[in-house]
């Protein structure tokens, strides 16, 4: 009902915490800076060296702010599918929707080149590879919607998004057997997921993306509570279903897809980060759920990241392999410790 | 058509069904305010239907159906969500809300647009509360509820609705003897204390008969519908199964076995 005290206690836990990891997140890297010289540089004073205030405002700082985007879009986008298809087990990954992202994006990259022989990658901006991946999970979206109104099964309608998964992996492959030796590298390069290779331009284009998705999200937090009684009961408490659902689609697709675009597939952030919020924050409110989701989405993420960023060593860990590494557990340990991941 | 104003529901010859399959047809009833009524008949006949089309989930075939003397067609879900609250054999989607949020949901449609509960809405969820007995578990989870108070929660909810209308479809199923009488004695309190018109689908013809001020019988044919007592008078209860395997009896209003 009313946010109680308990929560403005645990958001202001969890925006030091945010604040904390983000902090961790700058001072990190494969080049050394003392922390303290990190700290002035943030402040707007030189450390003295060029490189380095060159490295934290023009690598780091974006880096760290694509983390915060991602981490936080791709559980908000998560959260959203786990109420809209009343599944716990539901999340961007899971769903299909990021392959659906990564057959765009694959079209997009490899696919062009077969089509029109050595076309240059120039013409390409980024946005039309936001366009193609956010299209690609669009289209997996919406026939998983379709299926998901016939088959009120909850396990067939993950199985379906397995299925999905396969059939765009199968597409990418042929793709990718056809393709040039560097267009492939490019794609292989995106699969693996990273946040740190975002221009000013993409990071405002994200931010823009994310920023529609929270809106359409806070405009649908009524009947994403009304969604908890199921559809039915939405629909007699007088929740218009079609523009309700549509709304929260085009923000699940937006936030998916843009961020797969940007950052590649980044696996089971989506599907572990609601979990793991419920488990401080014990209710299913949106109006808590939302924000909390959206500020540990953006820690976890933080924190992959500068565990992929291995400390002094010039080496980068794929984002994605990361992200598996903690979040399966996770998915793991609640099903084996809760018996039923309550959603 | 003529309606006197304390009808808030008036049903005219209906007919209900899917595109092609009638399931039922030439149904009439009016209710009036305050007034319980259980609607009775075997399997497959067309309770859940009937059910279904008075709460606007699909589509009548033919016939009349007025709320508050205003065509059911002509309002919009919004307005409807106003009128008519609705109680279904479906679970909560999300058996994670409390007692008190899944009640809180029912002020949906008076709450704006975030949802925020105003002063007149906590008093309607704690009279809620109130009235089914629930104030003790208010802060427990759905999933760990009995079915007898989990179903009292979904009453009290279509009660915090505060509507003039609430359908019910088979609230009693799964329920032991002691909670069937128990949540249809609340229905009835409901109904006669809040002036609020109640109509639900049961196989529980006998505490029907004993509880209710209304029954309809799907029959198939001229679905009678009256008072509990002209109706046994009227023999409708011996017809509505085969006689070969029970009989109704008239003076204690139950079925026996024939033996």
């Amino acid at each position: 009902m009313e946010s109680p005290r308990s929560y403005r206690f645990s958001f202001a836990l969890l925006a030091i915490a945010l604040f904390l990891s983000w902090l961790l997140n700058i001072s990190s890297g494969s080049v050394s800076i003392p922390f303290a010289d990190v700290l002035s540089s943030l402040l707007g004073k030189n450390t003295g060296v060029a490189s380095w205030d060159y490295i934290i405002w023009d690598y780091r700082v974006p880096k760290g702010f694509t983390s915060i985007l991602v981490g936080g879009g791709l559980s908000l986008s998560g959260l959203l599918m786990q109420t809209l298809f009343r599944n716990p087990l539901a999340g961007p990954f899971v769903l299909g929707i990021s392959s659906g992202a990564s057959l765009g994006a694959a079209l997009l990259l490899m696919g062009t080149s077969i089509l029109a022989g050595f076309t240059s990658f120039s013409f390409l901006g980024d946005v039309s590879l936001a366009i193609a991946a956010s299209i690609g999970s669009f289209l997996v979206l919406a026939v998983v919607m379709l299926v998901a109104q016939r088959v009120k099964d909850t396990m067939a309608l993950l199985i379906i998004g397995l299925m999905f998964g396969s059939i765009t992996s199968a597409i990418v492959s042929v793709l990718a057997y056809f393709s040039s030796a560097e267009n492939l590298q490019r794609f292989t390069f995106w699969s693996f997921g990273s946040v740190g290779n975002l221009s000013m331009d993409q990071l405002l284009l994200l931010a823009g993306i994310v920023a529609i998705g929270i809106i359409l999200s806070i405009l649908s937090i009524k009947s994403l509570n009304a969604f908890l009684l199921g559809e039915n009961y939405a629909q007699s408490l007088g929740v218009s279903l079609k523009k309700s659902r549509t709304a929260i689609i085009i923000a699940t697709g937006l936030l998916a897809g843009g961020i797969t675009a940007f950052a590649g597939p980044i696996a089971f952030v989506g599907l572990a980060v609601p979990h793991l919020t419920r488990q401080i924050f014990d209710t299913m409110e949106h109006k808590i759920l939302i924000p909390a989701v959206l500020l540990y989405g953006a820690i976890l993420m933080l924190l992959c990241d500068t565990l992929a960023q291995l400390p002094d060593s010039a080496s980068v860990l794929p984002i994605n392999a990361i992200t598996s590494l903690v979040g399966a557990p996770v998915v793991i340990w609640l099903l084996v410790r809760k018996r039923k991941m309550i959603f | 058509m003529a309606h006197s104003s304390t009808n808030i529901l008036s049903v005219q010859d209906l007919a209900i069904g899917y595109d092609s399959k009638v399931v039922a047809q030439h149904i009439s009833f009016e209710l009036e305010a305050g007034s319980l009524c259980g609607v009775v008949g075997i399997n497959g006949i067309g309770k859940s239907t009937l059910l279904r089309t008075l709460g606007g989930f699909q589509p009548k075939l033919s016939g009349d159906i007025y709320l508050n003397g205003q065509n059911l067609e002509k309002f919009t879900s919004s307005d409807l969500s106003k009128e008519l609250s609705i109680v279904l054999t479906e679970q909560p989607a999300s058996k994670n809300l409390t007692v008190q949020e899944l009640i809180a949901l029912g002020r949906q449609p008076y709450t704006n647009w975030l949802g925020s509960l105003t002063e007149v809405d906590k008093q309607k969820i704690k009279e809620s509360l109130d009235a089914f007995l629930l104030e003790e578990l208010r802060y427990r989870k759905c999933h760990e509820l009995s079915d007898g108070q989990l179903q009292r929660v979904l009453v009290a909810r279509a009660m915090a609705q505060d509507t003039d209308l609430i359908l019910l479809d088979e609230p009693t199923t799964h329920l032991d003897l002691y909670h069937k009488v128990q949540i249809l004695k609340m229905l009835q309190q409901l109904a006669h204390g809040q002036q609020k018109t109640i109509l639900f689908t049961t196989h529980e013809i006998e505490l029907a008969i004993q509880l209710c001020d209304r029954i309809l019988i799907l029959d198939g044919k001229n679905h009678p519908f009256g008072n509990p007592c002209e109706l046994i008078e009227q023999k409708h209860f011996d017809r509505l199964f085969p006689s070969e395997m029970v009989q109704f009896d008239e003076k204690t209003g139950t079925y026996k076995v024939n033996k």
